[in-house]
């Protein structure tokens, strides 16, 4: 069997998904109570797939690790959600929703799926409206839009700073309907610990009950993981912090292929780090950019406060380097330049691991009345947390880990290498290429979920109308079970004198400094070899206190954590492989003489997809062509 | 700083719990709330203790996992943000913080801090929703929204559930809950069409999983992290009342 068909259809572009739809097989409405779907996860993704499959019959169970779908990390998406309507007339349309996109990813994506998902995004809007999301509008009462990520056209709908949130309580509502009608079981509070293969095909799931910590079984004819991106290996990031890539994981040693995993997305506006006991990293709008000026002292180590430092002794490093853009220059060419910036020695705060952003300027032209109307809610954000006005003297900013577009293989059915399981959202690798484009993550999200997973899911099951219930006594479901307890039994009995947090913050040091904004050989290599020994550290020296039968926070992290380790070994190992620089993937040793990221796609304009091939083993590497038909891949120039 | 920590702690739903004393030194006014407990639950763990188990996901107030009653407030002191927004700068060393899992009869306790919230699914199983299936949603904006009414149902939509509206009511009533939902579905014309029985169907549900009824105290409307106001409840009474004419 080749395991990289893509299956991705003949014809034009535009053509395919249309084509798709009419060619693949269905199942009918009264063979579908027959068949039985595990979706994991209820993000935007996973909620709005699981309650349109609920909507077409199927029997689906829900799986989430907390309390209530209602949570999942998409809660948190802010800036919006693209749609080609053209609404504004501005010349919009499904095509150059799709360049952008593809412009955005760096032409690491494929084509087709990125079409698809350009061409179905008119459809997530008019659904979540009709769910009832209340979308920002204007005085006629039509849905506004707003231009975002630096794009030429107002595409993107939002519901002020909360996009994500209301599209994910929209998805969320029809997923609660279909727990109403029975179509839906929801189970709450579970951590996914493994998949179950019988004869190549996954027929369910292994979770662990995180109230009673009962190891449970669950069948069924098809395996849905919306299980949300691992921006969390580095510890400190934007993400919720129980954001995790264990599920993902486990999938991934059962035989599902991992690609691109080292493509991880930076966000330049985050507050840096205040504490050695910070949790997390808390996003600023962007959109800040757009009024305040980014600067460092020009005096290493400056000691004085920002308002005493004169004009001619503070550095506009982006309006320097880049003045074409000057403050608004891309996510990953700002974000790089603040971490030269500080790692040179000028950084400011207390760790020197943080950069001035001043709207001093923009107040004095503007007014602060104006400023206020604008960043009135962020202004006062920054000063809760940080307990400075950023009225009266400059932000302190430094970027932060955010989105990963690496994720799991899946072919255009959205199936993995593995029959029957499929992947959809940010745990998947498809839509997004070297960088995701603002406003796009809710899109594919609602894409996916809504729009082709129902349909394309149809086309496998078709062949299971007739087997009948999965059984959970087969000897696979035996074996995952056993699996999952040994490791939980090991975790537990290392007994060590470490914290779980403390070597997860190692970890993520590691990342972030060697597999972070900037990597190069050396680093990457070192890095590998960090990796190894901490992993060997933490596995002889970890104290998970607890047992495993009740509810045990410390060994769900360390489950999450352990699971990382292995992850990071492959990030480093496809950052390494991959040579050139592109979209947020940055190589020291490739970029132009004025440092701006350098192509080569000669040699790596391809998908890298990778197989596990045994614990602390190298995985193999399948490299997938990307073949451009539309688009022309051109360099950035800013 | 130092602080003094009297904690709630339960081993389990069916155990009975106590309040433990704690002194913990080496806080910082640079903690959040939050990161002040991770890191008594370090110096616990190193000492060989149980952790305290508390919820939190998102950290920035988004996502409504995070519950504690902290000196008699539900999410402490400060008005409009939850528990994850809580500054440490808030307190000065030698304070004494008390903290308590939510008290209502519907959300019972799980383990320590952690609470069980699944009474809100239910009440929202009961109508919280418009019944629009994938694929025949009309083009958006054949329906016109005004803009006043398409920004109050976002005021409304912006609930977290987090359950800090029950807690601090003394009723234990999930009225602001219910309401938000009802009136950000009320306000568009997409959820006009179950207006009736949405209102009807969820208090009843509420009132079956044992939420207290609403005596108008406001107490809720204060603690709400997200300031979902007294007027929605003014609407839900509406629809309700439209409903049961
Ligand atoms: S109404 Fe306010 S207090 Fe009640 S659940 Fe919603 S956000 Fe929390
Ligand atoms: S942890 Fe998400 S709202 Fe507090």
């Amino acid at each position: 069997m080749n395991k990289l068909n893509t299956k991705i259809p003949d014809g034009p572009v535009a053509e395919k998904w249309t084509k798709h739809k009419n060619k693949i097989r269905l199942v009918n409405a009264a063979n579908k109570t027959k068949l039985d779907i595990i979706v994991v996860g209820t993000g935007l993704a996973g909620a709005s797939a699981a309650s349109s499959l609920g909507e077409l019959g199927y029997n689906v169970k829900a799986f989430c690790f907390q309390d209530s779908p209602r949570r999942a990390h998409s809660v948190a998406a802010q800036g919006g959600i693209n749609a080609a309507k053209n609404y504004k007339n501005d010349g919009d349309s499904i095509d150059r929703l799709f360049y952008d996109i593809m412009k955005g990813g760096d032409f690491r994506a494929r084509e087709a799926f990125v079409y698809r998902s350009a061409e179905v995004s008119n459809f997530v809007i008019d659904q979540l409206t009709a769910a009832g999301v209340p979308f920002a509008r204007e005085y006629s009462g039509y849905l506004d839009n707003r231009s975002f990520g630096g794009v030429q056209v107002s595409r993107t709908f939002y519901a002020k700073g909360a996009t994500g949130q209301q599209c994910l309580l929209g998805a969320y509502s029809g997923l609660i309907r279909q727990m109403s009608l029975g179509k839906v079981t929801l189970y709450s509070r579970r951590d996914m610990l493994d998949v179950v293969i019988i004869d190549g095909k996954a027929r369910g799931i292994i979770t662990r009950n995180l109230v009673t910590g009962e190891i449970e079984r669950h069948s069924a004819h098809a395996v849905v993981l919306a299980t949300g991106g691992y921006g969390t290996i580095y510890y400190l990031s934007t993400l919720a912090v129980g954001s995790n890539a264990s599920a993902a994981w486990a999938a991934h040693k059962k035989g599902a292929f991992f690609s691109n995993p080292s493509f991880v997305q930076i966000h330049p506006t985050s507050l840096p780090q205040l504490n050695d006991y910070q949790a997390k990293l808390t996003l600023m709008s962007e959109s800040l950019r757009n009024d305040g000026r980014i600067w460092v002292p020009k005096q290493k180590g400056e000691k004085r406060h920002p308002n005493e430092i004169p004009e001619e002794e503070r550095d506009y490093y982006l309006e320097r380097m880049y003045p074409a853009y000057g403050n608004l220059a891309p996510r990953d060419i700002s974000s790089r330049a603040a971490k030269e910036r500080c790692d040179a020695g000028y950084g400011v705060g207390k760790t020197g691991m943080s950069v001035y952003l001043d709207f001093k300027d923009s107040i004095a032209k503007k007014g602060k009345k104006v400023i206020e109307s604008k960043y009135g809610n962020l202004f006062e954000l920054y000063e809760k947390i940080t307990g400075e006005n950023p009225y009266e003297e400059p932000m302190r900013i430094y970027p932060a880990g955010h989105y990963t577009m690496g994720g799991l293989w899946v072919d255009y059915n959205l199936m993995t290498s593995i029959d029957g399981l499929y992947s959809i959202g940010e745990s998947n690798f498809s839509d997004h290429g070297a960088n995701r484009l603002g406003a796009g993550s809710l899109m594919q999200c609602g894409s996916d979920g809504y729009f082709v997973l129902p349909v394309t899911i149809g086309d496998y099951l078709a062949d299971d109308i007739k087997t009948g219930k999965i059984p959970t006594n087969h000897a696979a479901f035996e074996e995952a079970e056993k699996h999952a307890r040994d490791k939980i039994i090991k975790l537990l009995s290392v007994n060590g004198k470490q914290t779980v947090t403390s070597f997860h913050k190692r970890l993520g040091k590691i990342m972030w400094d060697y597999c972070g904004m900037v990597r190069n050989e050396e680093g990457l290599k070192k890095a590998l070899k960090l990796l190894s020994e901490l992993k060997e550290e933490f596995w002889k020296d970890v104290k998970v206190p607890g047992t495993m039968d009740e509810l045990n926070q410390e060994l769900e992290k360390a489950v999450k954590v352990a699971d990382f380790f292995e992850l990071a070994r492959l990030m480093c190992q496809d950052a390494l492989n991959r040579k050139e620089s592109c979209g947020a993937h940055f190589r020291d040793e490739s970029q132009t003489p004025n440092g701006e990221a350098q192509r080569i796609d000669e040699e790596y304009s391809y998908i890298a997809t990778w197989e596990y091939t045994g614990e602390d083993k190298d995985h193999n590497l399948h490299k997938e062509p990307l073949e451009f038909e539309c688009v022309k891949p051109k360099a950035r120039s800013y | 700083m130092n602080l003094t920590l009297k904690i709630w702690r339960q081993k389990n739903a069916k155990a009975k719990g106590s309040f433990v004393t704690y002194k913990l030194e080496g806080a910082s006014q640079e903690m959040s709330f939050l990161e002040m407990l991770d890191y008594l639950n370090t110096t616990l763990i190193k000492k060989g203790e149980d952790p305290v188990a508390f919820e939190h996901d998102c950290r920035e107030g988004i996502c409504g996992t995070c519950s504690l009653y902290i000196n008699g407030r539900a999410h402490g002191q400060d008005s409009m943000s939850a528990t994850c927004e809580l500054r440490m700068s808030r307190y000065k060393d030698g304070d004494t913080i008390v903290i308590e899992p939510w008290r209502a009869k519907a959300f019972p306790v799980i383990k320590d801090l952690i609470v069980d919230r699944l009474a809100f699914e239910k009440i929202l199983e009961a109508g919280g929703f418009i019944s629009a299936n994938a694929g025949a949603a009309p083009e958006a904006n054949s329906i016109p929204v005004p803009r006043e009414h398409a920004d109050k149902a976002f005021d409304a939509a912006s609930c977290i559930g987090c359950g800090a509206c029950v807690s601090a009511c003394k009723n234990a009533s999930a009225q602001l809950f219910i309401a938000s939902k009802v009136s950000q579905l009320a306000l568009l014309p997409q959820g006009r069409a179950e207006a009736k029985s949405r209102a009807r169907n969820m208090i009843a549900k509420a009132d079956e999983l044992g939420f207290g009824s609403c005596t108008n105290t406001g107490a809720c409307e204060v603690e709400c992290p997200k300031g979902i106001s007294l007027a929605h409840i003014a609407r839900l009474n509406r629809e309700f009342l439209k409903a049961t004419l």
